[in-house]
This record gives C-alpha cells, structure tokens and sequence, in this order.
C-alpha cells in the first residue's frame, strides 16, 4: 500500500517551572494507507502528545519546535494550527478521538447538534442532508433507534455509546486517517471488545487508516499491523505486529512482554518487573533514557549518546547497542 | 470434617446488599439497587480468591462487606468462625485487625499531610499492637524493609513517593497488624505497565512468607486476577456466574459469560490472537436497579432459551471444585 502519512524528527517542548520538558524528541514514523498502526508506551512516554502534534492541537506551554508532517504531499505543520489550511485537514481528512468520551462531548448540546457540525462545517451539507446522514452514522457504528436519539443529550448515553459516537463523528467526514487515542481505556472489557471489532470494521468500510494510541500489548497484538514502541519521547522499537512479538529486540520491549501477565500463561509463571521508573523527561541525560533500567547494557551505553533508529532485519529497527538476540 | 472447617478462613453464605433508592422529601423508598444478590463462597487459608467481573457487578461491594464496612441487608459472613454481618460495631474492631484493604488509588489513599512512617505505623497504635516508642520505631522500620522501601525515607511524605513506591505503602500499612485476611481492591490498575509486575510480585512473595495470610484479590482484569489468584469467580449484576481453580478458568471455561469476558481480553501475542475463539457480546451490562428476571445474563447471552428468564440458576458444583450458575451449561 503507498504510504499516506509520514512523519519526520518531530519535536514537541513543555516549558515548565523546573525546566523544558522534551515530551516528544525526534519522532519519526509512517502510516501506509489502509493499515492500523499501533503506538505503544506508558504514562508520559509522548505517545499522545505526538499525535496531537500531527493535528497541531498543542497548546502553551507546548511548542512544535521541529519536524515535518508530510500528508498527501504536503508538510502540515508548515500550515498555521488554527488557519484555514489546517482547519480543512483537522476532523476532515485526519479526525482524532480521546480516552474519555465522558468528557470530548459538549454536555449542553444534543448529540445530533454536534455530529451535524461538522458535516455542515466541512462537506457543506445542508442541515436536512447532514441530519439523514448523522442518523446513518449512529445506525453503522451500532446504535439501534438512532433516529430518536439523535435529539438526546451526552448524559443519556452509557461511556460506550458515547465512545460509539466519537467514532462516528470520527468518521463522518470519510478522513483519511482516523487517530484513536486510548479509545477503550475508560471502558469494560466486553465493550471494549466490541468497540475495537467495529473500528476495525469502520475503517475497513471507509478505507481509512487507523492509528491506535494504547498501553496494552494485547490490543495492538489483536488489531494492529505495524507497531511503535515509544519510550521516554522516542520511538524505541518499530516493526510488523508478528517482528514485535515474536523477536523483540529493543531491551525496553523485551521487559515490557516479561512483566504483564498473560490470560493463557503457564501454572507458576513469574514475572519479571522492569526495574526502576521511567525517567523524568526534564534534563534528560545525552545517553539512552532507557540505560538505568536496561538488563542488557554495555559498556558503549554509557560512553555513546542514544543512537538513531537502525535495521535489524527488513522492516524491524531498534534504537539500540547491545546485542539483545536470543541466545540459543 | 473439622480438618476441613478449620482451613476456611472466610465463609460468605447467601450474601446480599441492597442500596435503597430513595426520593422526595420524606425519602420514601422508591426501589433497591441489588449490588450483590445471593453470593456464597469460601476462602481458605493461605489462598487467593479472585473477584472478577466488569463494572457495576459488585466486586467492591463483597469486599466491602467482608471488611465490616457495609452491613449486608442478609446472608452471613463468617470470618474465623465470628458472622461479621451481626457483630456490634465494638466487637468489629477486634476482628478487623485481622484484615486489611489494600485501595486502588496510591494517591488519594494516603493522607498527604502525614509522614510514610506514621501512616504504616498507625494502625499500630490503633489495635494497641506495640508497647514503647522503640517497639513502634523497629515494627515501622520491619514493615518498610518487608515492602522493599528504605527505611530513611519514613521522614517522607507521600508526594515525595513514585506511584509504585505509594502502593508499597499502602501493603506496609496493610500488613502492620499480621492480617489474616488482605482485601486487595484494584491494587495495580493506577499504576504504569512496568510498575505493575513489581507490586504484584511483592504481594506473591508477601504470602509465600507470612503463614496464613489470605487475600480477596479484586479486579477487572482476568490475566492479572488469573495469575495472582489459586480460585477465581467471576461475577454479573451481582451473582458470581462461576468459580473454578485459575488454571482452569482459562483451559475449560463453562458459562457462556466467562467465555465470552475471556475472549474479549487480548493476548499479547499476535500468533495465539490469529486462532483464538472471539465472542462479541451484544449490548450493554443491566442496571442493576432493574436486572433482568431469571438469569441477569440471559439477555446478552449466546446460548440463551426461554428458560433462562424463569428462575435464577443456583452455583452448581460440575466437577472438583468447579461451580458454575447455567442450566444450559
């Protein structure tokens, strides 16, 4: 598939009290058209804030103080965040959705009101058009007796038919790529199964690529086809679903697959925790963020500075010195 | 037979808790919020019973009334052999040194204006457990070194601490008196993937340690409850659908709810995902103000006949220590 987005060194600052946070360091990756992608990575690691740099969402104290966002032939964030430029790639072509559908619908708006918008706003329907097509939308994403509650408020809908209507506002304006940042997070595991099943469906549907923003490995084992590994504001780890899993090379990586426990493990499995915490992301030091936690560092760790994403094999990198193969 | 009585540390028979549901002025009762309705379980000593299930399906609420925190609205609540349902509050005290909580939030369970040492060693003083200052002092300093803090940092306060570092707290202040019993609600869920492994590693290796030590270990989340417990039940809408030995639960799963609960939980591994069974249930869980008649889960339910709306189906015992609440099971 030809590649739809690509990213290019981004870099995303926090100006803060006790120093600038680097929450984003030279983040580069692509999405190909019609792929999910996973990005993977704990509280803090700048997964989000890397997403919202993508739709240039970043408010002060943050700064987009570098990179390219290259979509369709053209660098986004060359385009003023809040022009017109931008405003036609952000919910039309790239369209986000949140961790917390309690809090990303307005409360004092009808449902309707607020998927109508944008199809008012950036297909130029007129308000009868968009409202047949609000109600399609609702109806494809799974909620029955869409023609009544299209006039009923946020509070009226369960955390998973809220989410519901996030991806179907989401999709409603047929982007190109649809971010899902933590979209189940918030949510029960039963209703998270069948939220992620009908996103896949969605964007199979509307031939859109889909990113999942997460920090559960199960999810993106599930659905996803390539994945990113961030760490301490870089991508530490990039490759196909199956490469990840089956031999992971990053140190970071390998940790993280030891220390969650596994619905199918064995009797008298033992986890191993990664040690330490992760780093604060002020005053990072020049070496690798990931070395005082790191169970395979070498003595280059610690004279070198972090290196640059390299190959392993075919489309699997590692930002890594030591040799983490298996040993036989 | 009394070999057998002696082993169970916690009976929990026929247990159920209503919430009134009240409304205007004269807060006359309009309905009940049956959070748990007709739950019956044993734990045994040194075990580990898992409670599972999604929101809403009153996980908490057993713990609560285990603790003596709840009064249930009937059924009996033997802990070492005492029914804590029908104790007076006085009484209570007593047996509560024998038990423990354990919160999910590390950061609202700890009073930010006192020091990590006195919050471990408070319950200390309360069950007037040690006799002197120097008594107190080594205790404090026994119970951070158990959790694998520094005992120097007990000058700290609770802000100064990681979220992981906070937990280990909250299970220092939990073990001060030799619980018997630990109630561990949600205890990883705030915290970071790679923190997680650490705490509940610590609580494994606590209970290989300390004789006796029993925990209700409860969670949403089957991989974690499955590695930590020996039994797990998984509960609906307050009824507990099954109960089995962990190792079971994921090899031989029986009731149409927990197959499906297990098949919606990921494997981090994209070559078992490729051929596991995957359930999607239909709709969302009842309110529990006004469960469905018969089976609470018949109205999602896959496998589902007219039968199952008539009566509630009781925990029936389908092989060893494997229970299950389905008539078509």
């Amino acid at each position: 598939m030809p590649e739809l987005l690509r990213v290019n060194d981004l870099r995303t600052q926090f100006k803060t009290e006790s120093g600038v946070v680097r929450a984003v360091d030279g983040v580069s990756y692509y999405i190909d058209e019609k792929e999910i992608v996973g990005l993977v990575g704990e509280s803090g690691c700048g997964k989000s804030v890397s997403q919202l740099s993508v739709m240039q969402l970043i408010s002060a104290p943050g700064k987009i103080i570098g990179g390219e966002v290259i979509f369709q032939g053209q660098n986004l964030l060359a385009y003023k965040a809040n022009g017109p430029e931008m405003r036609n790639v952000r919910g039309a072509r790239i369209a986000m959705i949140f961790q917390e559908p309690m809090t990303s619908l307005n409360p004092v708006l009808t449902i309707g009101q607020q998927l109508t918008e944008m199809l008012v706003l950036h297909l130029k329907m007129n308000d009868e058009a968009a409202r047949k097509r609000a109600i399609e939308l609702m109806t494809m994403v799974g909620i029955s007796g869409a023609e009544k509650r299209i006039d009923d408020y946020p509070h009226h809908f369960s955390g998973g038919m809220r989410q519901r209507v996030m991806i179907a506002m989401g999709l409603s304006c047929n982007p190109k790529i649809l971010i899902a940042d933590e979209p189940t997070t918030a949510l029960d595991v039963t209703t998270q199964a069948q939220l992620l099943e009908m996103m896949k469906d969605m964007v199979q549907h509307f031939a859109a690529s889909l990113v999942i923003v997460t920090h559960n490995l199960g999810v993106v084992a599930r659905y996803a086809q390539r994945i990113y590994i961030m760490y301490a504001g870089r991508i530490v780890e990039s490759g196909t679903t199956k490469d990840i899993f089956g031999h992971p090379r990053h140190p970071y990586t390998i940790g993280l697959l030891k220390c969650i426990p596994r619905l199918d493990e064995a009797e008298g499995t033992k986890l191993v925790p990664i040690v330490g915490l992760p780093p604060n992301l002020i005053n990072m030091p020049q070496t690798c963020a990931f070395l005082p936690r790191c169970s395979h560092k070498i003595e280059k760790c610690f004279k070198e500075p972090w290196p640059e994403l390299a190959p392993v094999d075919g489309n699997h990198f590692i930002r890594c010195y030591a040799d983490t193969r298996e040993k036989k | 037979m009394s070999q057998l009585h002696d082993d169970v540390l916690l009976d929990v028979s026929d247990l159920k808790m209503y919430f009134p549901v009240t409304r205007g002025l004269l807060r006359r009762k309009v309905a009940d919020v049956k959070a748990v309705d007709g739950v019956s379980f044993k734990l045994k000593k040194d075990e580990t019973l898992g409670l599972v299930g999604e929101s809403g399906c009153g996980k908490t609420t057993i713990g609560r009334c285990v603790l003596g925190l709840y009064r249930p609205s009937a059924g009996k609540v033997l802990f070492q052999g005492k029914d804590i349902a029908s104790l007076p509050e006085k009484k209570l005290r007593d047996i509560r040194r024998s038990m423990a909580l354990i919160f999910q939030d590390p950061y609202s369970s700890l009073d930010p204006r006192q020091s990590a040492g006195s919050i471990v060693g408070e319950p200390l003083k309360i069950h007037h457990m040690v006799f002197n200052r120097g008594e107190y002092r080594d205790k404090v300093e026994q119970l951070f070194r158990i959790v694998g803090l520094d005992p120097a940092m007990s000058d700290r306060f609770p802000h100064e601490f990681s979220g992981g570092q906070r937990q280990r707290i909250g299970v220092a202040r939990a073990l001060a008196c030799d619980p018997a019993l630990i109630v561990c609600d949600e205890p990883i869920s705030a915290l970071d993937v790679s923190i997680q492994a650490q705490i509940i590693n610590l609580l494994e290796e606590l209970q290989d340690s300390v004789k006796g030590l029993s925990y209700l270990f409860i969670a949403h989340d089957l991989s974690v409850v499955r590695h930590i417990s020996d039994r797990v039940a998984v509960m609906y809408l307050g009824h507990i659908m099954e109960i089995c030995k962990s190792r079971v639960l994921y090899e031989n799963p029986l009731h149409p709810y927990t197959r499906a609960l297990l098949s919606a939980v990921p494997i981090a591994d994209p070559f078992v995902e490729e051929t596991r069974e995957r359930i999607i249930l239909k709709g969302e869980v009842p309110s529990p103000l006004n469960p469905p008649p018969g089976c609470p889960f018949h109205p999602r339910c896959f496998m589902a006949v007219p039968e199952c709306s008539q009566a509630v189906p009781p925990l029936r015992p389908i092989s060893d220590g494997h229970e299950v609440a389905c008539i078509r099971v």
